[in-house]
This record gives C-alpha cells, structure tokens and sequence, in this order.
C-alpha cells in the first residue's frame, strides 16, 4: 500500500475508530417477518454464564402425612400440607433469604423467629415473611399468564440476600434552583434507560399505581380529545428502555417496529410482559407497599429498609430478571416447593382448580385458566409455522367464543 | 491525478481580492484579507475581508444570547460543575414548558428559559436570512441562497413554533440538546404510529437522499474532468467539446441521458429546498391532522400486512383498566 492509499484508508477507518461498534462475534436470530428489524442480536462476548439455584435442602418425596397445622396450630399460611414439605419450605427460605454471613441472632430460624417463641411475629422479618409468602403464592397463581408453570420462588429475587440486589424507591423531584432550569428526570446518562436522555422515573411512574403506558391512538385523525404529549411518550419510552435493559433483548422482542402500539402483530412474548408489568404494580401496591409501617427504617444489618421518602423497596422488571429474558434460565424451583404456587393446601386445590390446559403450542402457550378466562403466555419455543400460528389463532377464537 | 486528490492541489497567491465596490450606505469590509495555507487545502486559502453590518452584527448578538441562555441552563443542571458539564454535555438539555403550561408563559425554570432561548435563536436565524439576501442583492447575485437558506428555516419553525401553537401547547417543540433532541424525535415518532408511513416523512427522505446522490455525481464528475478545466463551470455551459461535454458523455453512455452543466445545479438546489420544505409539511400535518401514521397507510393501502401472530390485546380480554 502506498503513502497516499494510507490517508484514505485512515479516513474510511476513521468512523469504526470513533463510533461504538462492537467487534465481538454476534449471533442473529430472526423473530417474525421480514422488512421490520424483527431479530434478536446477540453479542456473544457477553452472554453471561446463568448460575443454577441452589439445589433444594431436602428434596421432597411425598406430600402425604401429618399436617403442619396440626403441629403449629398457629400457623396462619402452609397449615393445610404436610409438616415435613413445610419444614423444607422453611430451610430453603431460609437458604435463599438469610445471609450466610448473618450474626447468630440473626442467622438461620433466628431471621424471623424468636427461638424461645416460634409463633412470635416480635420480629419485623416474620411479619414481612408472611406477606411475601402470600405474595409469592398471588404470583404463582394469579400470575401464571407471566410466570407460567416455571413460577418464582422467594430466591429468584433475593438470591441469597435479606433485601435483593435491584430494588427502587421513590425520589424527591430536584428543587428547582432560583431560575435555572433543572432536569424534569431526565436528560442525564442513566443506566436504568440505557444512558438515553430519556426520562429515569420509569419506576415510581409506572411500576406502582395504574398510569396508563398507551400512547397511540386508535384513530387516524385527531378528534379534539385531550393532548397526548410527547414527553407521555417519552416516558413510556424509558419504561421500555428499563424492560429491555433488563431482559437483555431488544424492542423487537416483544414489538414489530411497523407499529410499537399494535397487538396483533407484536410477538406474543408482549402479552407476557403486559402481565409482567400488572404482576409487579400488584407486588408493590398491594404487597411491599402496605409494609410501610411494618419495615424499620433501617434493618438488623445495618441497611436501610425504607427510602428517603420514607417507602419500602420495590421491584422491577431487573428484580427477578436481571439480564435474561427468563430470570435463572427459566429454571423452576417449584418442584420440591409446590406449596409456593398454590393458594391453599395440595387437597383443597385439587378439587377447586385445576392446573391450566395447553391447547396449542407456539412458541407460546395459550391457555384457559379457571379465572382468566384466557391467557396467552410465552415460551422461547421453536420457530413460529404457518401451521402453528394457524393452530394457535384457532384456539384464541375458540377459547374467546366460549368466554 | 492530482486533480483528483481529496485535497485541493492548488492555490493562488497574490494581493488579496477585496471584492466588489459595495452600494451606497454599505459598512466597510473589515480587514484587507490574508492566505492560509492549510485552510488552502480544504477552502479558498484567502480569508477575508469580511462583511459584519447591522444584519450580521445583530444576529451574531441574539445568536450569543440564545447560546448563554442554553449552555448556562444546562450548566446549572449539572449544579454549575465545569467536570460534570463537560462529561453530561450530550445528555444536557433545555427543555420547553410542561404540557399544563399550554401556550401561556411559563416561569423561567420551567420552560420560560426555552421561550426566550427560542425567541432569539429564531431572531438570529431571521437576521442572518436577511443578511443572507442583503449580501446577495449588493454583490448583484440572485437570491438563490437565501431562499434555499428560507426552506431550512420553515422546517425549523414548524418544529419549534408554528406545530406548537397549532396544537396549543409550547410542550410539543423540540427541546434543545444533543441527545435529548434526537430522543424527542424517536418519541415523536412512536407517539403518532411511525412516521415511516408520513407520505411527507417519505418525500423529505427521498430528496435528502437524492440530494446526497445527486452531490456526489456531481463532485465526482466535475472532480474526473478537472484536467480538462471542469472547474470553470461557466464556461462548460456554453462551451461544447470540453471538461463537461466529457462527463456529459460519461452519464449518457452509462444512462442514457444526462444534466447539462447549469440544470444540474437546477437539480441539486430543489432537491435541498425540497428535502425541508416537504419535511416541514409531513412535520405540520402530524397531530393537528393525522394523529396515527401507520392507521393513514392502511386506510391508504400502503402498509405492509403482516401476518397475525396470535397474540391479542389483553385489555380486550379482561376488560380491566388501563
């Protein structure tokens, strides 16, 4: 190469230099039809390796025998199965909660109970215990339209730890400083939006109450309804950010890009996460939040329990996620913890609801379930057919038509 | 070749060319002009004289202002540190009043800094303009810059005034900053159902892209035919069987046909003025008179049907809220 091809060539490799292009090999895969961006590009120089839970302390065997009720008469959950799948429950929650590191008093039954006093509630953790188990049992349930029949167990948030690792509260708006302007939450490089300008209050705005997300209309023209800014759409835009950010995949995950608002073309993996996002308003409304008063403002380790603005710590998308589109790899917990993703004992359930029934698989499950009526959930199933998708709109219609 | 080096091979020298005797009532040139060399290799290598008068005088004023008032508003986001503004800078903004301020005045910090921030960014753009067809009408030219120059600033306005006042809420302009502007535009977008599918949007598109193509023919041509004086455009105009009749040849054996040397530059001034004028257009109809772009092409038959994927909108199922 000549001297004066040098100079060009510098040029040419001058963007490449400067823009952030990431040399690592990728892996595309496509996600739905052609024309609209629908493929998922993975950087394989950054996948992360998914750490399997811990294993079950005991495994369980059988859900027969004496009841744990009839051992702990008080007992105001888990009384109706068996004393010994409850004492498992309670060692692997003590597993996936208790810091191994924790001081005696502290550590293993001690966390929340009074050994000399096992009924006690004197310990704040006992009394938010019980809320979480109910809690996590609504999400098992409730929820299966998100979570499935893989389900979460107190350990797909905590991860071992007494407050889990991605956690919010809410922030006072930055006082404004005489004239100047201030940042109205956003226009800064925030991780949580993927170091977009885009607005960080994602998590007091949407992840608690039930502010609308929807900012298209359905409607070619305007018809003089009330004014749907842009900033309303900024928002949700940070709110997707967050999502995507968490599950480690891009808007077409969920959305083809021809219409971010339209439904019957977005993969079905958005009705998951529609759910998903119900699921967590209901964890922090109905669950965390209630808890106010029952958290001390700073806990046993020495951590703070409540915000600044005096609120627990809630979830997002990232609690349980963190990175992978399914939290732990899609890994189930329930097997040898059952009672988790039921509302009442193994013996009542069994009479009064049955499990969902597939009817059709798709890469995605859609379902009636005893409450829903209908669900369609997701899975990273094999690629969508033709004939599969024709299946699985047939049994969308049926199921609506007996609806 | 070395015509055809991406830098300029040649540069005059000499006394400085002042220019034309200016009209009466004119301010003086400032200085009496110099060379550079390195300027040379990109530019004319002669700077100067320059021509400031009242026009230039004034626009470079409020352009300060409008400058001081949007730096020193990003600054005190930052809490007025100098590390921080430097680092943040592309993430800085000044934004324009909330929604709930409609179209009435603001406080200062809440918007008010970007009225009076718009206001003499708009005077500058306005003065320069003028300066712009001023200059032109002393030195005996056409105005063809100024109204090219007028085509820019429609698009401008329409962001940032008169699409604000339609909808009747200064929260509908863009506000000022690197990435904060370019978020706005992906949320614009989204917010009114993709305006891929603004016929408008379309049209900006193909002439900022035609414009892009019609350069670079254009540059490469007249570039390729430099060593028969391709330079000396005027001339090639009338002048047969030299620089341009070659690259004449070039287009027309390659396709067909081709611009003789003055209707290219036909082409490439409205292909520009056409890319804002139609951009402004799409710009203006969004919100005020369709308020979902992907709704109009499929009502129009120029949407893509893609296949359903079964999924359904879950509020049709449950019929809960939100």
């Amino acid at each position: 190469m000549t001297k004066r091809a040098l100079i060009p060539a510098g040029v040419l490799a001058l963007p490449v230099l400067i823009a952030a292009c990431e040399l690592a090999p990728k892996e595309g895969q496509q996600l739905g039809p052609r024309g609209a961006g629908m493929e998922q590009i993975t950087n394989l120089s950054r996948v992360k390796a998914v750490v399997p839970p811990p294993d079950s302390v005991l495994p369980l065997t059988t859900r027969e025998g004496q009841r744990a009720g009839d051992v702990y008469p008080e007992l105001k959950v888990l009384g109706d199965i068996s004393i010994e799948e409850f004492n498992i429950l309670m060692a692997n929650m003590t597993a996936w909660v208790v810091p191994a590191d924790a001081a005696p008093e502290n550590s293993g039954c001690n966390y929340c109970h009074n050994p000399e006093n096992m009924a006690s509630y004197e310990k704040y953790t006992k009394a938010v215990s019980l809320r979480m188990l109910q809690m996590t049992r609504t999400i098992n349930t409730a929820y299966r339209t998100h979570v499935q029949a893989t389900g979460v167990t107190c350990y797909t948030c905590h991860r071992g730890q007494a407050v889990p690792a991605h956690i919010w509260y809410g922030e006072a708006d930055e006082a404004p400083r005489g004239v100047t302007n201030v940042r109205a939450g956003q226009n800064a490089p925030n991780p949580a939006a993927a170091y977009a300008s885009l607005p960080g209050g994602f998590n007091a705005t949407f992840f608690a109450g039930d502010r609308n997300i929807r900012v298209n209309t359905n409607q070619i023209h305007p018809t003089g309804g009330p004014l749907v800014p842009i900033q309303d759409a900024e928002h949700t835009y940070g709110l997707m950010m967050h999502m995507s950010q968490s599950l480690g995949v891009n808007c077409t995950f969920c959305h083809n890009s021809q219409n971010f608002g339209k439904w019957t073309t977005s993969r079905l993996q958005r009705v998951g996460a529609w759910h998903g996002i119900r699921m967590v308003r209901t964890v922090n409304d109905q669950y965390i939040s209630p808890l106010q008063t029952t958290f001390p403002a700073v806990g046993w380790d020495g951590r703070a329990r409540l915000g600044p603005l005096g609120d627990p710590l809630k979830v997002n998308c990232t609690t349980c996620h963190q990175g992978l589109n399914k939290p732990l790899g899609g890994y189930s917990m329930l097997k040898d913890n059952p009672s988790l993703a039921e509302t009442s004992g193994p013996l009542a359930r069994a009479a009064a609801a049955p499990e969902p029934v597939p009817v059709a698989t798709v890469g995605a499950v859609v379902a009636r379930l005893p409450d829903d009526k209908v669900a369609v959930a997701v899975m990273g199933g094999p690629p969508v057919t033709p004939a599969a998708l024709q299946r699985a709109r047939d049994a969308v219609a049926a199921a609506k038509g007996e609806m | 070749m070395g015509y055809q080096n991406i830098f300029t091979q040649t540069q005059l020298r000499g006394a400085p060319e002042p220019g034309v005797p200016l009209p009466a009532g004119s301010d003086a040139r400032l200085g009496t002009g110099s060379y550079n060399y390195w300027l040379g290799k990109f530019t004319h290598a002669q700077l100067g004289p320059f021509y400031l008068g009242n026009l230039g005088l004034a626009s470079l004023v409020c352009g300060f202002i409008a400058f001081e008032i949007i730096g020193l508003n990003m600054f005190a986001s930052v809490g007025w540190d100098p590390v921080q503004f430097v680092r943040q800078l592309f993430w800085l903004a000044l934004e324009p009043p909330a929604p709930r301020y409609g179209l009435s005045i603001p406080p200062l910090a809440e918007g008010g800094w970007w009225l009076l921030a718009g206001f003499f960014l708009t005077l500058s753009v306005l003065l320069w303009w003028a300066r712009t067809y001023v200059r032109a009408r002393a030195l005996g030219m056409g105005t063809h810059v100024a109204w090219a120059f007028a085509s820019a600033i429609f698009l401008f306005l329409v962001l940032g005034f008169i699409r604000p006042l339609l909808m009747g809420s200064w929260s509908e302009a863009v506000p000022f900053g690197i990435f904060p502007h370019l978020d706005w535009t992906a949320a614009f977008s989204i917010r009114y159902g993709n305006l891929f599918y603004n016929p408008f949007h379309c049209l900006s598109i193909a002439f900022l892209y035609g414009s892009t193509l019609l350069f670079a023919m254009h540059g490469a041509t007249v570039l390729a035919t430099t060593r028969y004086g391709a330079e000396r455009e005027l001339e090639q105009i009338i002048d047969r069987g030299t620089a341009f009749e070659r690259g004449a040849l070039f287009w027309r054996w390659t396709m067909g046909f081709n611009a003789s040397a003055e209707s290219i530059h036909r082409w490439a001034w409205w292909f520009a003025v056409l890319t804002t004028l139609t951009g402004g257009i799409g710009i203006l109809l969004t919100g005020t008179v369709v308020d979902n772009w992907y709704l109009f092409a499929v009502e129009h038959g120029y949407a893509t049907q893609y296949p359903a994927t079964g999924a359904v909108d879950p509020l049709t199922i449950q019929g809960s809220a939100q």
